[in-house]
């Protein structure tokens, strides 16, 4: 099995005095796909956060490729390497889907803020090819023909891709998707299947929560299942869906003698 | 420091002091349901004592004159709300700060040219001007001013508290989207604080002109005075007004006697920065104003 | 930090037939390109401004455009703070006031020449804003806007009480113009060139700092900050940047007004004055590129017409203020596209 890429370790998080998440702890492997799913309420939105940095934990470490990143701020987690999508939309409506894209490509700029201002021929070469890198995220998902569209005229399923798009403009290595075919009709949930298992055969590493469960065990090679805050299973699709515990968790405890 | 200085110190601090709480209490009530800065505060509470000098030169009565100011500024406030806020199509704090600037600039160009430049003012509630008592001279509207703003702040509590109504508002600053599916009119809950804004404001103004005397370029003293007391009580926070207002008001008083009375305006800009740099979610207010 | 090369293999794998046609149209010269078509609008605006010290039948006419020059740097930078970045700052007129008076102390009191003066207030606003904005950008934006306040009202303050310094209310005197050599840039004739280029090379930096990704960081950061963080953009850093640009731009605004005129007094730096600049802002049509030019010609040219009814002025202003925010709240400048939209241009909004 490759390296850890992403390891939780004995992570707690209380909400004045109410356990969002307690003592847990897992690894992510290096192109790994791992699920993390649960009854509503179970911490998976409060693990994300914390992975991202939005949340701080109580206690606890969070490790990215050995490093330890839990006292850092948001942005400096994407910097290393961490995208993430929102399970609550949050594209930039105003812009266009071009520039949303554009400002996904953020990390990889490097021409300073003299040339910036100068405009001079280094900083021109740079935006162009963030430009064109845009345009092939943008090609990959379909949104070319809207690409000067403000952002907020697209649809529902298409403002999830968008968001998509930018969230990897900036070649991330971590990928960690919350719900990202919440909302969607089949056609366009398989889509997005698609794109996650076309980008995990590349090296792609992904944490994500769902809840349509039918792609959760046709995609993760590993599931991990919350409830309330703590950890009840972990393992393959079938593992998990013999265990007793996820199915009381599940579909409520089964009459005992 | 001379006892009788001290307490004549006391005195003018918690009287200034009252009328900072009332102006940041009006500030705070539509902060709370906008997020945003109402510019137009400061020139509710000049307005008021000018349509009550106004009414006064005619009706010869000062209380009459003030309760007419009082309710005609609310309506202001309410017309003001239904006439530039209500229409807008995207609401959002940046906005409505925006707008509340034209809207104060509107108000107070609207008292320059129909009630004039020249400051106005009408005596005070009681017929002897000031009492003098333990060494001291307290002049008798400031003891109206405590009384009043007491018993207002009293009533505001009650409506917060209490009152259907006062709760709806609360429920509607607090949340929203939650407020309008258990049936709260949000529209109307910013309009509502618009009123009880314009009506605090008013009252103020109302009280302090027989001290003062109140001109059309005063607004924005009392508004920017008013914010700063806001902040550092904790902006948004209803007891927060009222302590930053009364801090605001003895630190003034102090500060002015003590250090100097030419810098006396720079004091509540200088605390209002301190407060920002060391501690901005002001005394009593919560410290999750960072960024999610 | 980057490993495998996604986009690459994407590229080769799931291309539809066709789209390296489509996608050459699209790159074909946008905003990677030499010169933007605000480059053009720009230069050609501007040149045909070269042309009002010929024009003008007199010289008033020359320090009006002096003075609407200096009113589009300070107006521009603000709604780059503003517009842009969303930050309402109530203290602009005060950096506008810092760099005239270290500019203008610096030449009246010390006898620096002015080329000195005006690094020297871009460096004192740039610091000022600096101190300000370090503890309080971390925060939500009312408390910008209030520290900016605070911060205008205490250098008011301090203009009219350190009297040996800054003459007082009465103003700073003494303070000597632009010279090159021997020659002295004191009539508006003489100083029009300089404001010109001045003034056009702060509009090339704001053209260019937006079209770059400081630029698009900082809108990000004003349209959703959660989803900028997630991009790797640092958002305090980001509007502290802004802030910092726009005040010293403020700055090289004031050590122009005070050599020009060679005097400085508080009340033009008033808060009333920053809440005017503001005002200017969203007139214009804050957020826009062009909105600013259009605030700064408002603000120059309505005192001139209304000169018998000045009391009329700051009515007209709020009204004004009023109606374009409701109606047009992109501004101004906005009205064109605004009735292109209702025209049926734009695609609707889904529900």
């Amino acid at each position: 099995m490759s390296a850890a890429l992403l390891k939780i370790e004995a992570l707690n998080c209380y909400f004045q005095g109410l356990r969002a998440v307690a003592d847990l702890g897992f690894t992510v492997a290096v192109g790994e796909i791992k699920a993390v799913i649960g009854p509503n309420g179970a911490g998976k939105s409060t693990l994300f956060n914390m992975i991202a940095g939005v949340t701080r934990p109580t206690s606890g470490h969070i490790f990215f490729d050995g490093d330890r990143i839990d006292t850092l701020p948001t942005f400096a987690r994407a910097r290393l390497g961490i995208a993430r999508t929102f399970q609550n939309l949050q594209i930039f409506r105003e812009m266009t889907v071009l520039e949303n894209v554009v400002a996904g490509c953020h990390l990889r700029g490097h021409a300073g803020f003299t040339r910036a201002i100068l405009r001079d021929r280094t900083f021109r070469t740079e935006e162009r090819a963030l430009e064109e890198a845009s345009f092939e995220l943008l090609e990959r998902f379909n949104l070319v023909d809207k690409a000067y569209l403000p952002a907020g005229a697209l649809s529902y399923g298409e403002m999830k891709v968008l968001e998509l798009a930018r969230a990897l403009a900036g070649e991330p290595r971590l990928l960690l998707l919350d719900e990202p075919t919440a909302g969607l009709p089949r056609a366009e949930a398989e889509h997005i299947e698609g794109v996650v298992r076309d980008l995990n055969e590349q090296g792609m590493t992904v944490l994500l929560v769902e809840h349509n469960m039918r792609m959760v065990m046709s995609l993760s090679h590993d599931i991990l299942v919350l409830n309330n805050g703590v950890r009840i299973a972990e393992g393959s699709g079938d593992e998990i869906s013999r265990h007793p515990d996820v199915l009381t968790a599940y579909l409520g405890a089964t009459d005992d003698a | 420091m001379h006892a009788a200085t001290v307490v004549q110190l006391l005195v003018i601090g918690v009287g200034t002091g009252s009328i900072y709480a009332l102006i940041a209490l009006g500030f705070n009530v539509v902060f709370k349901s906008t997020g945003a800065m109402n510019f137009a505060q400061g020139e509710w509470v000049v307005m008021a004592g000018m349509i009550a000098a106004v009414s006064f030169a005619t009706i010869n009565s000062v209380a009459l004159a003030c309760l007419a100011a009082v309710l005609l500024m609310t309506i202001v406030g309410i017309i003001s709300e239904r006439l530039v806020i209500w229409p807008l199509r995207h609401p959002n704090p940046l906005l409505i700060t925006l707008i509340s600037i034209g809207l104060a600039i509107c108000t107070r160009s609207l008292m320059m040219l129909v009630l004039g430049k020249r400051p106005v003012g009408y005596p005070g509630f009681s017929k002897t001007e000031s009492l003098g008592f333990w060494g001291i001279n307290v002049q008798t509207q400031t003891l109206w001013i405590f009384g009043i703003t007491l018993v207002f702040l009293f009533g505001m509590h009650l409506f917060f508290e209490r009152s259907m109504l006062g709760k709806a508002l609360r429920a509607a600053a607090a949340d929203r989207e939650a407020a309008a599916i258990v049936g709260v009119k949000v529209e109307t809950t910013v309009m509502l604080s618009f009123a009880i804004a314009a009506f605090a404001g008013a009252l103020a103004g109302a009280i302090i002109t027989p001290l003062t005397l109140a001109s059309y370029d005063q607004g924005a003293a009392f508004g920017f005075k008013g914010f700063s007391a806001a902040m550092l009580g904790g902006v948004g926070s209803l007891p927060g007004a009222v302590v930053g207002g009364l801090a605001l008001g003895l630190l003034e008083a102090f500060g002015s006697f003590y250090i100097s009375s030419d810098f006396k305006d720079a004091i509540a800009f200088a605390v209002l920065l301190l407060v920002l740099f060391v501690r901005p979610s002001g005394l009593l207010g919560r410290a999750e104003i960072t960024k999610v | 930090m980057a490993c495998a090369p996604l986009m690459n293999g994407t590229r080769a794998s799931s291309h539809p037939a066709g789209g390296d046609q489509r996608r050459l149209n699209h790159t074909a010269g946008r905003s990677a390109a030499p010169l933007l078509p605000d480059h053009w609008r720009l230069l050609l605006f501007w040149l045909v401004l070269l042309t009002v010290p010929f024009a003008a039948p007199n010289e008033y006419l020359v320090s009006l455009a002096n003075l609407f020059l200096i009113n589009v740097i300070l107006i521009a930078s603000l709604n780059l703070l503003m517009g842009y970045g969303g930050q309402i700052s109530l203290g602009h007129a005060g950096f506008f006031g810092l760099g005239a008076y270290v500019s203008g102390i610096l030449s009246a009191k010390v006898g620096l020449s002015a080329w000195i003066g005006l690094p020297a207030a871009m460096l004192a606003t740039g610091l000022a804003a600096l101190v300000i904005g370090v503890p309080v950008l971390r925060l939500r934006g009312l408390y910008l806007s209030m520290a900016t306040l605070g911060w205008n009202a205490i250098l008011v303050v301090m203009f009219n009480r350190l009297v040996e310094l800054t003459g007082g209310p009465n103003g700073l005197l003494g303070v000597a113009p632009f010279s090159i050599g021997g020659f002295r840039l004191d009539t508006d004739l003489r100083e029009f060139p300089l404001v010109w280029l001045v003034s056009l090379l702060v509009m090339l930096a704001i053209l260019h700092v937006l079209h770059s990704r400081f630029g698009r960081a900082l809108r990000a950061v004003a349209t959703n900050e959660l989803g900028a963080e997630a991009l790797g953009i640092d958002s305090a850093r980001t509007k502290l940047l802004f802030f910092v640009l726009s005040a010293g731009m403020a700055g090289i605004a004031g050590s122009l007004y005070v050599h020009i005129n060679q005097y400085a007094s508080p009340e033009t730096f008033s808060i009333s004055n920053s809440i005017l600049y503001v005002v200017m802002v969203a007139l214009g049509g804050s957020g826009t590129f062009w909105g600013p030019v259009l605030g700064a010609l408002i603000y120059t040219a309505v005192p001139q017409l209304l000169l018998d009814y000045e009391d009329a002025e700051l009515m007209l202003f709020g009204l004004g203020m009023l109606i374009v925010l409701i109606a047009f709240p992109r501004g101004l400048a906005g009205v064109p596209a605004a009735l292109r939209d209702w025209h049926g241009g734009r695609q609707a909004r889904p529900t």
